[in-house]
């Protein structure tokens, strides 16, 4: 049995977790070409080597992050999102388009 | 030829046979390198040479030639997909397939034994029919079966109505068919190297060299090799190569494991898998059951194999012939399948001039080797891209122009 630490429920058997992909920063749709979208939407780095990705303590519903290396299956550390998302994220129209909010 | 054989038979040495003689030396230039070689890079090396006259070929392998995912897939070969350009091009794939022995002189053991898909479910069923539709509209052998023509066609399988997941139909695709997987990299590389082709192994690619837009050398840990154009064939590295040549591909590399028992009486004759318990099952003219399809929930570059994928594969493995349960497991591997968003390789041209894409070839590379050997290489000889792989260019990610095929995987990875 392989364990993830679930920063909210602790260690746990992998097998309750979901994988949930590369963190990538997210682009402002508002700004960006569809060509950008679309890269940002299909096109992954996959390397090999150390990544953060998202997991998912599928359980509880938890999302968080975590620092693995893809070549040994090792997870280096799990943290919370705050940890990077620690502002508000505003999805108004950009102040640039010229229209009230 | 039979007196050959029997000299042969008589000879007290069992002389073995010379395939192919590896080059020794790296060239300063080739007109054409081409990473990896597997199936599909000694296909495209093969084609090249013996169809377009390009021998200043090297084939560059970082290890032993088809020690890839030529070795490590389970031979399935098929063409019961869902898009009509996915259908068209396994289609001229299995065409290609049935002559290849006689094509490069050397036995694949190709066996025409039929697949057929299990349905457990309405839902299948309705997907099943549609598959149906589309591939006898376009000349493909598949047609939906009810429950007492699959007990005639594998009468060990388990048709209670009473296991957790009642078979309910079919989808009988006469096409289907298994080869020996490693003698098609030998047959294509014997083929290569006696027109002059050279394949280097132990040669791994470290570093490709861009100048203006264009490859003009591959350094490797033999010392740089300049070029002329660069194909990329390496299912399971393609994101890590790729990057090398500065391009980013919409691909995900998930470990991808199976496991074989020991040889038995022959009993199943066909290839069977349900995407619906996760598990494809055949019998290797060997005699060994391979059974497979069991994708890791995460991405990894690593081929060990896990309890958890024996135990998973195991039980679907059992749901379906419980005659399974006294059969004793010789290994279980596994291979890297490079994943894309719409199960459907990545083929052709790239952003960089003269360096081609044979890519994201998920857990469908080796029923499509030799279309790809032969489409690839047109491509790298007339620098046109044939109408056949037009569709799976890197391309059609920016155009929103998918190819779905996700549900005609053999057990739904």
């Amino acid at each position: 049995m392989k364990l993830l630490t679930c920063p909210l429920n602790g260690p746990r058997n992998i097998s309750e977790f979901t994988y949930g992909g590369e963190y990538h920063p997210t682009p402002d749709h508002q700004l960006v070409t569809p060509r950008e979208w679309a890269e940002h939407v299909f096109f992954h780095d996959n390397a090999a080597g150390v990544v953060i990705e998202w997991w998912c303590h599928t359980a509880s519903s938890y999302w968080f992050l975590a620092e693995r290396n893809t070549i040994s299956d090792q997870v280096i550390r799990t943290f919370p999102a705050d940890e990077i998302f620690n502002q508000r994220v505003e999805f108004n129209q950009p102040a640039s388009s010229g229209e009230s909010n | 030829m039979p007196f050959g054989l029997l000299k042969y038979g008589l000879s007290s040495e069992y002389p073995a046979e010379h395939h192919f003689t590896p080059a020794t030396e790296l060239k300063k230039h080739y007109d054409v390198v081409i990473i990896g070689a597997g199936g599909h890079g000694t296909g495209i090396a093969y084609h090249l040479a013996k169809y377009h006259g390009i021998t200043n070929v090297a084939v560059l392998e970082k290890n032993y030639l088809g020690s890839g995912n030529t070795a490590r897939n389970t031979a399935v070969i098929r063409s019961n997909y869902l898009t009509e350009e996915g259908v068209t091009f396994y289609r001229e794939s299995v065409k290609l397939w049935q002559d290849l022995s006689n094509e490069f002189n050397y036995n694949v053991m190709m066996e025409n034994r039929g697949q057929l898909t299990l349905a457990h479910s309405d839902a299948a069923i309705r997907s099943f029919r549609w598959r149906a539709e589309v591939n006898q509209h376009l000349g493909v052998r598949s047609e939906l079966i009810d429950r007492q023509q699959i007990a005639e066609l594998v009468p060990n399988l388990n048709m209670s109505e009473d296991s957790r997941f009642p078979i309910m139909a079919g989808l009988w695709h006469a096409d289907g068919a298994t080869a020996r997987h490693d003698a098609v990299a030998w047959g294509y590389a014997k083929g290569a190297c006696e027109r002059g082709v050279e394949l280097h192994q132990l040669t791994e690619v470290q570093d490709i060299e861009i100048t203006q837009g264009r490859v003009t050398a591959v350094k490797t840990n033999r010392g740089r090799v300049e070029c002329g154009c660069v194909v990329q064939a390496v299912a399971g590295a393609s994101s890590v190569v790729a990057k090398m040549a500065g391009i980013k591909l919409p691909i995900h590399s998930y470990p991808l494991q199976a496991m074989v028992t020991q040889p038995y009486k022959p009993i199943l004759t066909p290839h069977v898998s349900s995407p619906h318990v996760h598990v494809y099952v055949h019998q290797t003219s060997r005699g060994e059951f391979v059974i497979g399809g069991g994708s890791d929930p995460y991405p990894l570059y690593n081929t060990r194999a896990t309890l958890d994928q024996r135990e998973s594969l195991s039980a679907a493995a059992l749901e379906l012939f419980p005659f399974l349960a006294q059969a004793r497991m010789l290994r279980q591997w596994a291979g890297t399948t490079d994943m894309t968003p719409d199960y459907s390789p990545i083929m052709g041209l790239s952003p960089v001039d003269n360096y081609y894409l044979d890519a994201g070839w998920g857990t469908w590379g080796f029923k499509a080797t030799p279309i790809c050997g032969k489409t690839m290489a047109e491509l790298v000889a007339t620098k046109k891209v044939p109408e056949i792989i037009k569709p799976f260019e890197l391309e059609r990610f920016y155009r929103f122009e998918q190819i779905n095929e996700a549900g005609a995987t053999a057990a739904s990875h």
